[in-house]
């Protein structure tokens, strides 16, 4: 057992999985450069000294090498590839969305395309393109998982579920969440460490966490929002107020069976969600809820329909935060229930 | 096949090259009668760019395809059956029915779907050969595309990666002088494609497309390079594309002088007149490729018509590698 952040269980997790399957390999910017980065946020330094034949660093291509990462995985390899931000995803959607994602689809199922694609998401005081979440813009794409860990156990063993999987997986990573300390540690991080066990484990890519059980109102975040979701619980159970807080962490497929018996529970849903509300994850959520249990009070807490702004204040604005959270839970629990 | 060059060989490429013209030929009627569902793009004078290439490679390589892929997909290897049975939306079909016209493709025979999104093809193929190569496999991807696909970032991209890494790729341009309507000197200044090759340290070659054995012989040097580690290279195939863009195109954007001056380079009647003048077949033996060919064609439509269509079940099958529990 030992304490880890998020930066370091993935890490461990691509060292892992490249040690047991050969087939596995990573693609990406600025990874494998002695001297470097391990990539933008230190999640591969260091394995090029390991596994120097498999740690491939690629021109500033974001559409090239996510097709090239797509063709070496129906050539039967496993590619883990990475963007140094989110925000680049759009350069490289073609190949995801139009090759990766459908190609098993299209030929009738005779190709695979067992990948691993990784993308930092979340505000984090870099202006409009270099913070924006991305999980709306993939969450419809059928024939593409994807999840959203808020801890660093929940990190490391949905890495190597996605490795192993058959398909390709889209893992979101929150700037705020890779750690407090070391090179890139952002201002305002929150403390995302886990004990993470020696033995090998998984963790299932189509599971949401009930992180503290409650009857009155059920909240639902990811990644930052996780976090989020959990304090405004605690903070509404010293009101008298009994919330259920659930790490959603699998967002394509949603995990059903647990937001759904939490919210036919308690009859109160709130979604907390960093991006536009316009569009985002959360209304997807709400919708099939409310058509799932008519009567279901929903509310949801997202960001304004703006780009990612950059002054301090104004980001603090865009951001959820738990003052907000906790308002529209008190808010459906004030009207009742219907 | 027999061996390349000799009499059998060269009456092959010929009869492979008729093939494609019967089924493309045939393919427009059953479109024009309202016969056949979805949409088509055909490649009737452009048939020696598919065989020249796919005879040059070996069974266990790879090429990967246009939305124009018929006849690349019976160069590889394909049957008409199967690929008629994909555009008939048939369940029988290469693709189940799930890809239609622009998306023909068998894995089994070194034919990825066709990728329909122009220069889509092109990181793929690159990412196919990095496994060849990471794998220490010698086997090769042949990537077509065409001339409209060099404008796009992916064509940068994917042969810049290709190149810095050796990978065995064999990019092969088939330069039909227009994109959809637009003619290749309106989007690039400098429209000798193979000229890209030196910017990006590879081999680069323009050849006759409409000459069969031309393009076998650069591609034979092609696939050698790759296996020998020296790849990637870069083929652009002059070539003329007889029939519209998709269905319902006139063509009027293709000068009349021009469409004669191609015609009179028919990929097919090249090689037929040269073997006719060479004595290694007469007209008569060539008529009878033909008719045979279009029996074959005429076989195989019968039996597309009869073909099971996909059942509504099918809807969200194969849709990921071990289908999640319902």
């Amino acid at each position: 057992m030992k304490r880890q952040g998020i930066a370091e269980a993935l890490r461990d997790a691509i060292a892992e999985e490249m040690e047991r399957d050969l087939r596995v390999f990573c693609l990406g910017e600025d990874i494998g450069v002695p001297g470097g980065w391990g990539g933008a946020f230190t999640v591969t330094l260091g394995l090029e000294k390991r596994f120097p034949d498999r740690v491939i660093n690629t021109p500033i291509a974001e559409l090239g090498f996510f097709g090239v990462a797509t063709g070496a995985a129906m050539m039967g390899l496993r590619p883990i590839v990475d963007v140094q931000y989110g925000d680049f995803l759009f350069l490289a959607s073609d190949q995801i969305i139009n090759n990766a994602a459908k190609l098993r689809y299209m030929s009738g199922g005779q190709i695979r395309t067992p990948m691993v694609m990784r993308a930092p998401v979340g505000a984090t005081g870099r202006g409009s393109q270099h913070a924006q979440n991305m999980e709306r813009y993939f969450v419809g794409v059928p024939g593409l998982k994807v999840v959203a860990p808020s801890n660093a156990y929940d990190a490391k063993g949905l890495l190597k579920a996605a490795v192993r999987d058959d398909n390709p997986v889209m893992i979101f990573e929150h700037k705020l969440l890779y750690g407090s300390k070391g090179a890139r540690a952002e201002p305002g991080a929150i403390d995302a460490t886990s004990d993470i066990p020696d033995g090998d484990y998984v963790v299932s890519l189509d599971k949401a966490a009930v992180i503290r059980t409650g009857s009155q109102v059920s909240i639902l975040g990811w990644l930052l929002t996780a976090h989020l979701a959990l304090q405004a619980a605690k903070q509404l159970a010293s009101e008298g107020l009994d919330a259920e807080a659930i790490d959603v962490r699998a967002l394509a497929p949603l995990d059903w069976p647990t937001i759904e018996a939490s919210a036919r529970k308690s009859g109160r849903v709130v979604i907390v969600e960093e991006g536009p509300k316009t569009g985002g994850v959360a209304a997807e959520i709400a919708a099939s809820l409310c058509e799932r249990l008519p009567g279901l009070r929903v509310a949801r807490v997202a960001s304004a329909d703006v780009p990612v702004p950059f002054s301090p204040p104004l980001e603090n604005a865009y951001r959820p935060d738990v003052a907000r959270v906790v308002a529209a839970a008190r808010s459906l629990c004030v009207t009742g229930r219907s | 096949m027999s061996a390349p060059f000799d009499n059998g060989w060269r009456l092959e490429l010929l009869d492979r090259m008729i093939r494609i013209r019967e089924f493309e030929e045939g393919v427009r009627f059953l479109f024009l009668e309202g016969a056949m569902p979805g949409t088509i793009h055909q490649c009737q004078g452009q048939e020696a760019t598919a065989v020249g290439v796919c005879v040059a490679l070996r069974e266990d390589d790879f090429i990967t395809s246009t939305f124009r892929g018929h006849g690349h997909a019976i160069a590889k290897g394909l049957s008409e059956q199967e690929l008629l049975d994909e555009l008939f939306g048939a369940s029988t079909g290469c693709c189940k029915g799930k890809g239609g016209s622009m998306h023909v493709g068998n894995m089994s025979k070194g034919m990825v779907p066709g990728i329909a999104i122009v220069g889509g093809g092109i990181p793929l193929a690159a990412g196919m050969a990095l496994a060849f190569k990471m794998q220490k496999s010698d086997q090769v991807v042949a990537c077509f595309f065409g001339d409209g696909a060099v404008a796009e970032g992916a064509f940068h991209e994917g042969v810049n990666m290709a190149a810095i890494w050796r990978l065995p790729t064999i990019f092969v341009c088939e330069n039909n002088l227009y994109g959809a309507s637009t003619r290749i000197d309106l989007v690039m200044k400098n429209s000798r494609v193979a000229d890209r090759a030196a910017q990006y340290g590879i081999a680069g070659e323009t050849v006759d497309g409409n000459d069969v054995e031309a393009v076998y012989a650069a591609t034979e040097v092609a696939a050698a390079r790759c296996r020998a580690g020296d790849g990637p290279v870069l083929l652009e195939l002059l070539t003329y594309r007889q029939t519209g863009h998709s269905r319902r195109d006139p063509r009027l954007y293709q000068p009349e002088a021009e469409k004669k001056e191609w015609a009179a380079r028919d990929p097919i009647e090249v090689l037929s007149t040269r073997l006719q003048a060479e004595g290694v077949a007469d007209k008569a033996e060539i008529e009878e490729m033909r008719a045979r060919a279009a029996k074959r064609f005429a076989e195989a439509v019968d039996r597309a018509r009869a073909a099971p269509q996909p059942s509504i079940d099918d809807l969200g099958t194969d849709l990921f590698a071990e289908e999640p529990a319902p």
